[in-house]
């Protein structure tokens, strides 16, 4: 992974960055010791490590902003962290950054179920906001893989999704407003507790910015009154194509399930061996989740088995009880860490239009026999947001390189039927080298002059979501 | 996309600009021209019409996604999505009636003010749904951003940015939406004879319930609660609304077309066609709505609409001195939220700020942007921003 080459000017004056820093922030707030930095190395992107010069763990919006004003007079980089869960190293430092990390901010500042938002300080964790407002009818809808974990300042940057996307949207369309701090410490309100913006939708560029933009250190979330029930239905096809032909149609016929999840033969397995979720050996699996009453239920489940039959599923299981919904979603839930058990894994985040399914499964296989690393698939069906898992050896020498080779040529797939290089997990320096694939240099240049508009002087997270030539006029100009 | 009949045309359409950029000339942009009443009057030296840009390039109803020109009449969309039994989740405005415009409403326009109507409660908005879009900077530079998938977190979203910046960053020339299926039936809880208070108090609590309400108004005196859905599950929500809105009075269920109508005068507010005055539209915590409606008819003449759950306040008032503005600015300043004029005579959009002004931060930082994807100020001038 190609970084850029750490500023010789910032790393010699460490000391005097730490004391000044320690002279805005409460004791124990400044992390300089070299063993002490390690902590914050590295995300969920392990195989990517750098011990940041310093870390800082300010407690409140003032901090963050005489930080963030200090860091810019000393034209110190800085890499904002939430909970440090992202797969796609935008948390990842750099030698001469300053990692401004926004965990000890993490109270629920206001909730309102009349006019439905909570206001929480960013460094609360996701599942952590719906906490806070489901003994009153209320949750709060993205719900990422991590969300026990991750913090909602890593949701608003990476505009994380979650499985019930397709009903409920992703971070952007559940973000009201946010409390931005720029790199020049300047603090705004940006939205609010009403549901459109005054000017020009600068919420809308904010989130999913990967930190470049500013430091969000609070956050107005829509909540969402819970539904009566949910109940998931499983199938089971003897062909991928046929599973995707199933999942077209209910969506055709009008019915908008809550999720639709999809799972090829190698993750059924590695999952069954795993939870024991009861699943079928087949070669493609569907669970799909409706909700409303429980007859509402019932009617829009035997709608959706009217059409599952047309397609001669192995299998077809409606859930009667809770305890069988939670049997039917064990092994889903337990899909990483089913994989986790067999090998090294990378998860890809690729989306593509649902219309090529059949076709990216099956060059995915084909690669997989070309380049000798098997791959599972799991899969937000609903909104063609792919997650393949490619199975590798860390301890083989050049097995990392293979899998990280594959699954380029996995996104570029995706992107070359119409889709993107990720549906939820952020570009961060995983994938930056593949932005000329999806975008010319005139799409990125209009990125960039976002940036130039928010960040000057390019110190913020700068390493970041970009390839690193094409950033470098600006990052060496400032 | 490039593929796209229109291609040729975005062609043209950048060239336009780039040759206006060079010139250091204006341009007022243009769709179907039943919405130039909106936005401070553009007074530029060149109008660029995206009419051209016509045509739905893609759609696949299994994928719930649709690309179209910018210049496509939205009933042309419209037309092709009710074919498949599906629809634009946000239910944008058809503004002819309020502004005494006419011609045909274009998909552009809808996009660059990012117009969303009574279901932006439960679908989103405009901005929601837009999942790419194609669009000529200020330079006549094309740029493309997003795509045609649903879930994308490649890069920085400009889809957003785009959307409500009524063309000061650029010419949207196509645009990506997520589309919903439409559903078998739709059916209104009202009630009757509720002062404002009490029915943001019903609204409020018809959206805390959990029967997925797709619409939440208040008219000259009724309280407007739709449900959608399978006619099953209508069925079942209405009623049990209507029992849990029992401590407020007793409710009506209107269905079908009756109740298909009621949401049509809501979403091009119908209440104040052909009556004189101003219209203002406010948007706001919603329980702060009939505090702002009370606070501004202790001081003059206002007559109110409420949509969006009481968050949005629709505002008839005469078109006399300010139209309101100082008024109506200061409660904005005082409770959050935001005021645009949305209906008046050009004189008086020149006179006003008809967008709410920003914090200075928030403002210089806008006008950073602006100068960013327009150097020279050439697109729209003055629409949002004297």
């Amino acid at each position: 992974m190609e970084m850029p080459t750490p500023d010789p000017k910032v790393l010699a004056r460490k000391g005097e960055i730490v004391a000044r820093l320690e002279a805005l922030l409460a004791p124990g707030a400044v992390i300089s010791a070299d063993e002490e930095v390690r902590a914050y190395e590295c995300d969920a992107l392990t195989a990517y490590r750098c011990p940041p010069l310093a870390a800082v763990l300010p407690g409140s919006t003032a901090e963050v902003a005489a930080v963030l004003r200090l860091c810019h007079e000393m034209g110190v980089p800085v890499v904002p962290r939430g909970s440090g869960t992202s797969l796609a190293g935008g948390a990842l430092p750099t030698a001469d950054c300053v990692l401004l990390g926004v965990a000890r901010m993490n109270a629920v500042l206001e909730t309102d179920y009349a006019n439905r938002f909570i206001r929480v300080q960013t460094g609360r964790t996701n599942l952590s906001v719906t906490g806070a407002v489901e003994a009153e009818g209320f949750f709060y809808a993205p719900d990422p893989s991590s969300q026990l974990a991750c913090a909602i300042a890593g949701n608003v940057a990476m505009n994380s999704g979650g499985a019930h996307c397709l009903k409920y949207g992703v971070t952007t369309n559940n973000l009201m407003g946010v409390k931005l701090v720029t790199m020049e410490g300047e603090v705004l309100e940006i939205g609010g507790p009403w549901l459109d913006a005054a000017g020009i939708d600068l919420l809308g560029v904010i989130c999913g910015s990967e930190g470049q933009l500013g430091v969000v250190t609070e956050a107005t979330l829509r909540i969402l009154a819970k539904p009566e029930g949910a109940r998931p239905i499983l199938m089971g096809f003897d062909d991928n194509e046929v599973a995707g032909a199933c999942v077209s149609d209910i969506i055709r016929a009008g019915v908008l399930p809550v999720a639709i999840e999809f799972m090829d033969r190698p993750c059924i397995r590695a999952c069954e061996a795993f939870a024991h979720a009861g699943y079928p050996d087949v070669e493609a699996l569907l669970i799909v989740e409706v909700e409303g009453s429980p007859a509402e239920i019932d009617d829009q489940l035997g709608k959706i088995k009217a059409i599952a039959l047309r397609h001669n599923p192995l299998e077809l299981r409606e859930s009667a009880s809770a305890d069988e919904s939670a049997r039917i979603w064990a092994g889903r839930k337990a899909a990483f860490g089913a994989m986790g058990q067999i090998a090294d894994y990378m998860c890809l985040d690729g989306t593509i239009p649902v219309s090529a399914l059949p076709l990216v499964l099956r060059r995915i296989g084909e690669m997989s026999r070309e380049f000798g690393l098997d791959v599972a698939n799991v899969f937000h069906a609903g909104d063609g947001n792919m997650h393949p898992l490619i199975l590798f050896d860390a301890n083989k020498p050049g097995d990392l390189e293979t899998c990280e080779a594959f699954g380029a040529e996995i996104l570029k797939l995706c992107v070359e039927v119409g889709g993107c290089l990720t549906g939820e997990h952020g570009v961060g320096v995983e994938k930056r080298d593949l932005m000329l694939h999806q975008y010319d240099l005139a799409d990125l240049e209009a990125q960039l002059r976002v940036k130039d508009a928010f960040d000057p002087k390019w110190l913020l997270n700068p390493a970041k979501v970009f390839p690193i030539r094409v950033t470098a006029p600006r990052r060496e100009a400032a | 996309m490039l593929e796209a009949s229109y291609s040729g045309a975005e062609a043209a359409l950048a060239e336009r600009v780039r040759d206006a950029h060079d010139a250091g000339e204006t341009v007022e942009i243009t769709g179907g021209g039943t919405r130039r009443a909106l936005g401070r009057p553009v007074q530029a030296a060149r109008m660029l019409s995206t009419e051209a840009l016509s045509g739905v390039s893609l759609y696949e109803p299994g994928a719930l996604t649709l690309v179209a020109g910018a210049g496509t009449p939205l009933s042309e969309i419209e037309a092709a999505l009710g074919a498949e039994g599906q629809r634009l989740p946000f239910e944008p405005m058809d503004h002819r009636a309020l502004l005494g415009s006419s011609g045909e409403p274009t998909i552009g326009a809808v996009a660059a003010m990012n117009n969303s109507g009574p279901r932006r409660i439960q679908a989103g908005a405009a901005r929601d749904a837009m999942l790419g879009v194609r669009f000529v900077d200020g330079r006549g530079q094309v740029i493309r951003n997003g795509g045609r998938v649903m879930k994308n977190v490649t890069g920085y979203d400009l889809v957003k940015l785009m959307a409500g910046s009524w063309g000061t960053l650029g010419v949207i020339t196509e645009i990506a939406f997520k589309v919903l299926p439409a559903p078998e039936a739709g059916a209104t809880v009202a009630l009757e004879g509720l002062a404002d208070e009490a029915a943001v108090a019903a609204l409020a609590a018809a959206l805390g319930s959990p029967w997925d309400v797709t619409g939440a108004a208040h008219v000259g005196g009724r309280t407007l609660i739709r449900i959608e859905g399978f006619a099953a599950q209508t069925a079942h929500r209405g009623p049990a609304l209507a029992t849990a809105l029992a401590p407020f009075g007793a409710a009506e269920i209107v269905e079908g077309e009756e109740s298909a109508a009621l949401w049509r005068g809501v979403r091009d507010v119908s209440a104040f066609h052909n009556r004189e005055g101003a219209v203002w539209r406010v948007s706001i915590k919603p329980s702060e709505g009939p505090r702002i409606v009370a606070a501004l008819k202790a001081g003059g003449d206002f007559e109110p609409v409420y949509d969006w759950g009481g968050g949005l306040i629709w505002l008839l008032t005469p078109e006399t001195g300010d139209a309101g503005d100082a008024a109506i600015r200061a409660e904005t300043r005082a409770r959050g939220g935001h005021a645009t004029l949305a209906r008046a005579s050009a004189a008086t959009r020149a006179a006003v700020e008809v967008f709410e002004p920003e914090a200075p931060g928030v403002a210089a930082l806008s006008a950073r942007i602006r100068a960013e994807f327009d150097p020279k100020g050439v697109l729209n001038p003055g629409r949002m921003r004297s």
